[in-house]
């Protein structure tokens, strides 16, 4: 871990991000690499500002300052449909599905931004559109039964049960054919035996060449399946390494536990 | 500086440059406009403060207010037939019937607007946006349609029973009525502003309208709250009734609409849902309509007022003293 | 999990029977309507009034685009028709030849049904490229007041438009000489008299039957696409749709320029249909009927709004119209006096607009969701096919 890798082996490299709310420096001065291939993570506590960084990397927020550098391109201050395009895809903290379409729909959103049919080919339903149509429908129920909800395909995403949810969202941003994703909090009330599963489905994600970066509070998770993790708090960027080192660290077992532990 | 900020201030500018040349070569006839443009203002301000304290607190665009506005005159014209007031002059009777049925419509509107909230707003709280605002929109209808059944589709007189004095200072004209309805007017935003600021129940409208769910946690009685806030809208709008009526001395039963639309506009201007803001807001488009008739021709008002509304949304989006809606 | 993947998509398969009965019964009812009315009544009014109904009815397939599809309010939907209509009436009739440009003009209808298209969702992406980024609510207001400023702007420029004295003796459309055949002259199955439509309510009829037929196919198109999907998918949520690649700006002024093109385009047919185009067919009361029709329908099924739009305008423009002839045919029935006959009549006269807006208020408080609402509800939803899937997975499990 000495040698600082080349820029082009980095998926993502954040500079000096800064986002403020007013007066509430929410992510302050944060820099971090990612590599590609890896599973990063981000974690802190609540509040200290991951999921801003998350909104700030995917162009929802405009940073205060800093750069923000995908795959080898500046895109600090693209419009989130723009990062998309490009190859970033997430999934929200609070499950934001698409609740009165179907799963099959939802994910078949997630193919919008890999398709080419225009306005023109939809009206006349063309037959390059119909095969475009065909072809999405058959990726799309192969990504639901990538993540195992399958038979749920013509069910509105409302009614999947809570963990089936996180999965569709999954499979949702993975259709956009990312090279990055972005999971925020994908663990969060998942039982022992989900939470396996959910790491069982990363290692899969992984495989498929798709660079990681998560926020998860679930420690066991983290350690589990991520190579390198960094640690915010209050915005601030306090620690940076494997899954031991970061354990070790006085100041993130204070961040954790409070300074007067 | 933004580019619709921009946008905004040259237009407004440009605005005040035009008036001011007006207000340089014919004085006189300027300060007319205005005083006029003031007591139509007044007006526009107490119904467009019921439209943003609806839209503050349920976010609904509630048609009817322009309607329940006209009720008013309606109601009022009714009840003065029961005293004996003599039109074209000021006795006492006329003093003795003012005091009791000016407060008496207020009182009127503000328990039909609380039955219109409890019947066809309250049971869709929960449904599609879209359904309370065609149910506002068919109260309008159906408001309108009382109005027509009672008096039929021509104007109806209001009983002309305020002092007639009037003096003219350096050619420009101004009565007891002008004065009359700007003070009136004041008198209740201030009261308004009072209620708002100081009671418990003001205190809950405001808790309620910025996050409705915490201010349930924290216990205020929601239902109440948003029945009080269309009682106080409609007392508001009863007023502004029964001020329109004792100026302009007629009503019809579609006054309520294109009023209506302009003193919602007034409340967008302001900031939709900011309170201070429509009562500056109603004034503020109560001029531009005057400054409009007499300068540009009333046909051209209604374009410049919507013109207005739309040029507002597109550069300043806030309106001008921000909006204050419930975060979602 | 072998099963091909179209025959677990029970959802969609549901809605599809459902549409396909609502679409054969309306073919039929199509059909049939004009031969019995026309044996019934002994004339064409009846015929006449469907295809004003038609014309209401390809509105609210438009406005569905915009408020069902997308989720955009639009208040001022009647703007863009005022803006088609005037469009075929200003180029089809004598007007301008009184107006400052001292010629008239009369461009065919066929040209001018594209034209007024073409306008009218120019007018629409005027309009909503700067105001569709703005909060949902803003949205309804801006195209209110739109939906305001058009027709007086009509009655304003009157030396063009004629103002209130509205467009006279437009042009009626013709068909080109080269579509001969039984339908037309005298033979036995003419449609249309020489080629023209002048004064024959069946070949509007026809043609409003046509274009309703196109909407539907072209507008059923887009939903099942890409850009359908899409809309859906700002409707429910903006910020996820974004996320997931989709321009959400361009996505809004699409649906807000076609659905303002429907409105354009059936501003001309009315235009050539009714022959006379005047600012008051345009006000907010028109915007609002529309909504109402496809509210009323459910939302974004666009069966539905059909249906809405059948019914809302049969209520609007007939039954209540016609009910103090009704009530005084009954209470002459009954043997009530002339006048007490009268009086009541007059009376139910003076209560439209109470019923009217009783009838809204009733509408939404009984079936916010519409007639045939789009989502189909969740019992529904878990069919039964699935239901036993779902336990043979979870027997697996346990095993
Ligand atoms: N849109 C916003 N406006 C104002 N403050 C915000 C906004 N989003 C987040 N914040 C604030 O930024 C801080 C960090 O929030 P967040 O990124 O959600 O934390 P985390 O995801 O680490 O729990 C919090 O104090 C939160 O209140
Ligand atoms: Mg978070």
């Amino acid at each position: 871990m000495s040698e600082q890798p080349a820029p082009a082996d980095n998926i993502l490299e954040l500079t000096d991000l800064t986002k403020r709310f007013g007066g509430l420096v929410a992510v302050d001065n944060v820099s971090l690499n990612i590599k590609r291939g890896e599973v990063f993570a981000l974690i802190g506590p609540n509040g200290a500002g991951k999921t801003t960084l998350f909104n700030n990397v995917t162009g929802l927020f405009q940073p205060t300052s800093g750069r923000v550098v995908f795959d080898g391109r500046d895109i600090t201050g693209s419009k989130p449909h723009q990062v998309a395009r490009r190859g970033i895809a997430r999934t929200f903290q609070n499950i934001r599905l698409f609740d009165y379409m179907t799963c099959l729909d939802n994910v078949r959103v997630g193919r919008h931004v890999r398709m080419k049919a225009t306005v023109f080919d939809s009206l006349f339903k063309l037959p390059r559109e119909r095969r475009e149509e065909e072809r999405v429908t058959e990726e799309a129920m192969e990504f639901l039964r990538f993540v195992g909800i399958a038979k749920h395909a013509d069910q509105y995403a409302r009614n999947l049960a809570y963990g089936q949810q996180r999965r569709l969202e999954i499979a949702r941003a993975l259709a956009t054919d990312p090279k990055l994703l972005l999971l925020d909090e994908p663990a969060a009330g998942f039982t022992p035996q989900e939470k396996v599963e959910l790491m069982k489905l990363v290692k899969k994600i992984l495989g498929r060449g798709i660079t990681v970066f998560l926020i998860e509070h679930d420690m066991k998770v983290v350690m589990g399946i991520s190579e390198r993790i960094v640690v915010l708090d209050h915005g601030e960027k306090i620690a940076e390494g494997s899954p031991d080192e970061v354990r070790k660290d006085v100041r993130v077992i204070e961040a954790y536990l409070g300074k007067s532990a | 500086m933004s580019l619709p900020d921009f946008g905004f201030y040259v237009l407004c500018a440009t605005a005040i440059v035009l008036l001011a040349a007006q207000a340089v070569i014919h004085p006189g006839e300027f300060v007319q406009v205005f005083i006029f443009g003031l007591t139509q203002g007044s007006i526009y301000a107490l119904v467009a403060l019921g439209y943003t304290m609806v839209y503050g607190i349920i976010e609904l665009i509630n048609f009817a207010h322009g309607d329940v506005f006209t009720l008013g005159a309606y109601v009022g014209s009714a009840i003065l037939g029961f005293f004996a007031i003599s039109e074209g002059g000021f006795t006492t009777v006329n003093l003795i019937a003012l005091l009791l049925v000016f407060p008496a419509v207020m009182l009127v509107m503000g328990g039909i607007n609380v039955a219109i909230e409890r019947v066809a707003y309250r049971p869709l709280r929960n449904a599609p946006r879209l359904a309370p605002l065609i149910t506002a929109i068919g109260m309008s209808f159906f408001l309108e349609g009382v109005m027509f059944l009672w008096h039929g589709p021509a104007t109806v007189h209001f009983p002309d029973i305020l002092p007639k004095a009037a003096t003219t200072v350096a050619g420009v004209f101004f009565g007891f009525k002008d004065v009359f309805v700007v003070v009136v007017a004041a008198i209740l935003v201030a009261l308004l502003a009072i209620f708002i600021n100081r009671t418990k129940l003001g205190k809950a409208m405001r808790a309620t309208a910025q996050d409705r769910d915490a201010a349930q946690l924290m216990g205020i009685d929601i239902n109440r709250t948003i029945a009080a806030t269309f009682f106080i809208g409609a007392l508001l709008a009863g007023a502004g009734g029964m001020i329109w009526g004792l100026y302009y001395n007629t009503v019809y039963y579609q006054l309520g609409f294109r009023s209506g639309l302009i003193a919602f506009t007034a409340a967008v201007f302001g900031g939709i849902g900011n309170i201070p803001g429509a009562a500056l807001g109603g004034l503020i488009i109560g001029l531009i309509a005057a400054f409009s008739d007499s300068y540009i021709g009333s046909k051209w008002t209604q374009v410049v007022v919507f013109g207005i509304l739309i040029g507002v949304l597109v550069f300043r989006p806030t309106g001008l003293l921000g909006m204050r809606v419930p975060e979602k | 999990m072998s099963t091909s993947v179209f025959t677990r998509l029970h959802l969609r398969d549901r809605i599809r029977d459902r549409d396909t009965a609502v679409y054969s019964i309306l073919l039929i009812l199509a059909l049939v309507f004009p031969m019995a009315s026309i044996y019934a009544t002994d004339g064409t009014a009846l015929v006449s009034q469907a295809t004003r109904a038609g014309t209401f009815v390809l509105l609210a397939i438009g406005l569905n685009v915009v408020v069902g599809f997308a989720g955009l309010l639009d208040l001022g939907y009647a703007a863009f028709y005022a803006i088609g209509a005037y469009s075929y009436a200003l180029f089809a009739s004598t007007q301008l030849a009184s107006s400052p440009a001292h010629h008239a003009f009369h461009l065919p209808f066929w040209l001018m049904l594209f034209v007024a298209l073409f306008v009218a969702a120019a007018a629409g992406a005027v309009l909503g490229f700067p105001t569709l980024r703005l909060r949902g609510d803003y949205l309804a207001i801006v195209t209110l007041g739109f939906g305001e400023i058009v027709p007086q702007l009509f009655y304003n420029f009157d030396q063009w438009t004629g103002g209130i004295n509205a467009v006279g003796g437009i042009d009626q459309p013709t068909l080109p000489a080269w579509i001969q055949g039984p339908w037309s002259g005298d033979g036995p199955f003419q449609v249309v008299r020489n080629f023209n439509f002048g004064g024959d309510p069946v070949a509007f009829y026809v043609l409003i039957c046509i274009l309703i037929a196109a909407a539907i196919i072209l507008v059923n198109n887009l939903y099942r696409s890409r850009l359908g999907r899409a809309w859906m998918a700002i409707r429910e949520d903006e910020v996820a749709a974004a996320a997931m690649g989709i321009n959400t700006v361009t996505t809004k002024l699409l649906a807000f320029g076609i659905g303002a093109s429907f409105s354009g385009f059936a501003g001309a047919f009315y235009g050539a249909n009714v022959s006379l185009v005047s600012p008051d067919s345009f006000l907010f009361i028109v915007s609002i009927t529309v909504l109402v029709m496809v509210v009323l329908g459910g939302m974004g099924n666009i069966s539905g709004v059909i249906i809405g739009a059948l019914v809302l305008y049969y209520v609007v423009y007939y039954l209540i119209p016609g009910l103090p002839e009704n009530v005084r045919s009954l209470a002459n029935s009954i043997g009530l006096s002339s006048e007490t006959t009268r009086s009541l009549a007059d009376a139910t006269q003076h209560l439209n607009y109470i019923i009217y807006g009783g009838i809204l208020v009733a509408m939404m408080l009984l079936r916010p969701q519409g007639l045939l609402p789009s989502r189909v509800r969740e019992q529904e939803l878990k069919h039964a096919a699935v239901q036993e899937e779902e336990a043979a997975v979870e027997m697996e499990h346990a095993t």
